[in-house]
């Protein structure tokens, strides 16, 4: 028993880091049709500005932090929405799908070649120590990044819910025309969700880091994973993404424990198929959601 | 123009006998794996450029008919009779996975196939005494017909020639066919093809399944050519590979996948010289091609040919029509 709990509370843990991505490639999607094959390297990236700012200008940790999530803004957020996915919206998703594989080669190459190609320790963001809660051990780690990811999914449902910016962008997602003639600023609110986005990944990335180390290629596991949770929940909401991030990460380490560590990481994705077959809208998702 | 087009073809042809000859191993083992690649992108191209479905899969199928005509021949049958299993073995995965995948909205084939491809890596890697696990097959016979033996690499280069002009051929003879024109009425307009009575769903999931069954001759041939598999020559990785040689090329196009292939295979070599940026470089070309051109290579040099020709303009007092 001891036993299961630890390995629910971890895994709820590693899921809500999964959700953190689910949720920006769900929030990518509504509001301009992109299917981002980049996404887990958008979670890889911020990690190495981190490094950067700690090792090459000698910023402390929460500093770094700042420089890495403003980088993200204007990188993974600005330059990636004007520069790629705004000329080939017109030209409908195929292309800009080559483009983001591209683009998530281009980050993972780019990493490889500047930073290097080693996995790189990455400084705790929480303290190591190991709390005894009814025979099980849970660590500060895990329920830190636990809550940290909820407080951001939390006040990012909150701000789409209560604000008017983010009724605007849901509008803006939903029907961009209408929204338009309603005097909202459809390409502002596209903006804002791609720089939600980055900011999401930002904190995935500092989140994940100091257990996974900081390396250029976790980028496809990390893809691959924020992919299946985003379909799993539902494509359309973003409490899908969020059920489907944490349902992944406990299947991932129930599964790793009681069927198989060599098909560990099938689970999810048979889980993906009978989803598809079964409830091709996601747990969570309403079915009107449009079509590629 | 149209008397030009079986001239240049047979030059094409031609071209290719010609290519590997005095040429070192390694470039005809180049070419030879083009080939190869070229007839895998075929398969995605009816797919994704006239059935208007993403597969990305594309990889697991290579990897189908490379395991089954490996463990085929490693036990003393003919590649020939490998062949046809494995070509028929991609064909009906093809179907099962379409079948269902079909049923529902039609992106969902992408997300189906993209689980098949991990998954089936992950069975590839793990079934150790079936599949020799990470450590994969070695020593794949090359077949010989007739006791002629393909067994040095110029040999097995023009045997898959052979393969590709046939395949070629075959999947030139599907889109003239009924079949074929009934993929790319699809393409266009879904609705349009489903009132004048095409079946929409039995028709794109045929279009998956021949796609697919060109991956495992592509398999079955890639095999022989190594004579080393491995799970992770048929990971995601190489299925995205192959999607991305469909649309360099231009998908859509007959000789688009061709092109493609020959840019995603050859291009790295060429850039060779730059060391680790190549993979940089070279990704940061298919992003800016995308941007200017999301129809490929060759939609982007018909843009550039039709700048320059002269217009074909109809004549102009005809174009209102006859008027009495």
């Amino acid at each position: 028993m001891a036993e299961f709990i630890q390995i629910i509370v971890s895994g709820l843990a590693a899921g809500s880091i999964y959700a953190l991505a689910a949720v920006g490639f769900t929030l990518l999607w509504q509001a301009s049709q992109t299917i981002n094959f980049a996404q887990g390297e958008f979670v890889m990236l911020p990690a190495f500005f981190v490094l950067v700012g700690m090792t090459v200008f000698g910023l402390p940790l929460w500093p770094s932090v700042a420089l890495a999530l403003a980088l993200s803004l204007l990188i993974l957020g600005v330059a990636f929405k004007r520069l790629i996915v705004e000329p080939m919206l017109p030209h409908g998703t195929l292309p800009l799908v080559i483009a983001t594989i591209s683009l998530g080669l281009l980050m993972k190459e780019s990493v490889k070649e500047f930073y290097g190609a080693t996995a790189q320790p990455f400084p705790a963001i929480f303290p190591q120590t190991v709390y005894e809660i009814a025979g099980a051990s849970v660590s500060m780690q895990d329920i830190g990044n636990l809550v940290v990811s909820m407080l951001a999914i939390g006040s990012l449902q909150l701000f789409l819910n209560r604000t008017r910016t983010g009724r605007c962008m849901q509008a803006s997602a939903q029907n961009p025309a209408v929204a338009e003639i309603l005097g909202v600023n459809v390409k502002r609110m596209v903006l804002y969700t791609f720089l939600i986005n980055a900011g999401l990944a930002t904190v995935a990335s500092v989140l994940i880091s100091p257990i996974y180390l900081a390396k250029f290629s976790n980028g496809e596991t990390l893809g691959l994973v924020a992919f299946i949770a985003a379909i799993v929940g539902g494509f359309n909401q973003i409490r899908g993404a969020l059920v489907g991030g944490l349902l992944i990460g406990v299947i991932d380490n129930l599964s790793a424990v009681y069927i198989s560590a060599q098909y560990r990481s099938a689970m999810p994705l048979l889980l993906l198929i009978a989803i598809i077959l079964l409830r091709p809208q996601g747990l969570l998702g309403t079915s009107e959601g449009r079509t590629v | 123009m149209i008397r030009l087009k079986p001239f240049l073809l047979l030059l094409g042809i031609a071209a290719l006998v010609a290519a590997p000859i005095g040429q070192g191993n390694y470039i005809v083992y180049t070419l030879a794996s083009w080939l190869i690649f070229s007839i895998t992108a075929m398969g995605l191209n009816l797919t994704l450029g006239y059935a208007g479905q993403v597969s990305l899969a594309q990889a697991a199928f290579m990897g189908i008919g490379a395991y089954i005509t490996a463990l085929m021949t490693l036990n003393g049958i003919h590649w020939g009779l490998a062949v046809i299993v494995s070509i028929a073995a991609s064909f009906a995965v093809g179907l099962l996975l379409g079948y269902p995948a079909l049923r529902v909205q039609h992106h969902f084939l992408a997300f189906v196939t993209l689980a098949f491809n991990t998954l089936l890596f992950l069975v590839l890697r793990n079934e150790e005494e079936i599949t020799g696990g990470s450590f994969g097959l070695v020593g794949m016979p090359r077949p010989s017909f007739f006791g002629i033996t393909t067994d040095s690499n110029i040999a097995f280069y023009y045997f898959t020639l052979v393969c590709f002009v046939v395949s070629a051929s075959a999947m030139w003879w599907i889109l003239r066919s009924p079949w074929g024109r009934a993929f790319r009425a699809l393409r266009e307009n879904p609705i349009r093809a489903e009132s004048l009575g095409l079946k929409v769903r039995r028709q794109t999931l045929l279009a998956f399944a021949i796609g697919s069954a060109f991956g495992g001759l592509a398999g079955a041939l890639q095999a022989p050519l190594v004579q080393f598999i491995e799970p992770s020559s048929f990971a995601l990785i190489h299925s995205l590979k192959i999607l991305l040689m469909v649309v360099v090329g231009g998908s859509g196009f007959f000789f688009g996948p061709m092109l493609g292939a020959a840019v995603v295979i050859l291009l790295p070599e060429l850039l060779r010289f730059t060391e680790g940026y190549y993979l940089i470089i070279y990704s940061t070309l298919v992003i800016v091609l995308m941007v200017f051109s999301p129809t490929g290579l060759i939609g982007a040099g018909k843009k550039l040919a039709e700048r320059f020709r002269p217009k074909h303009e109809a004549r102009r007092d005809l174009k209102q029509g006859v008027q009495l």
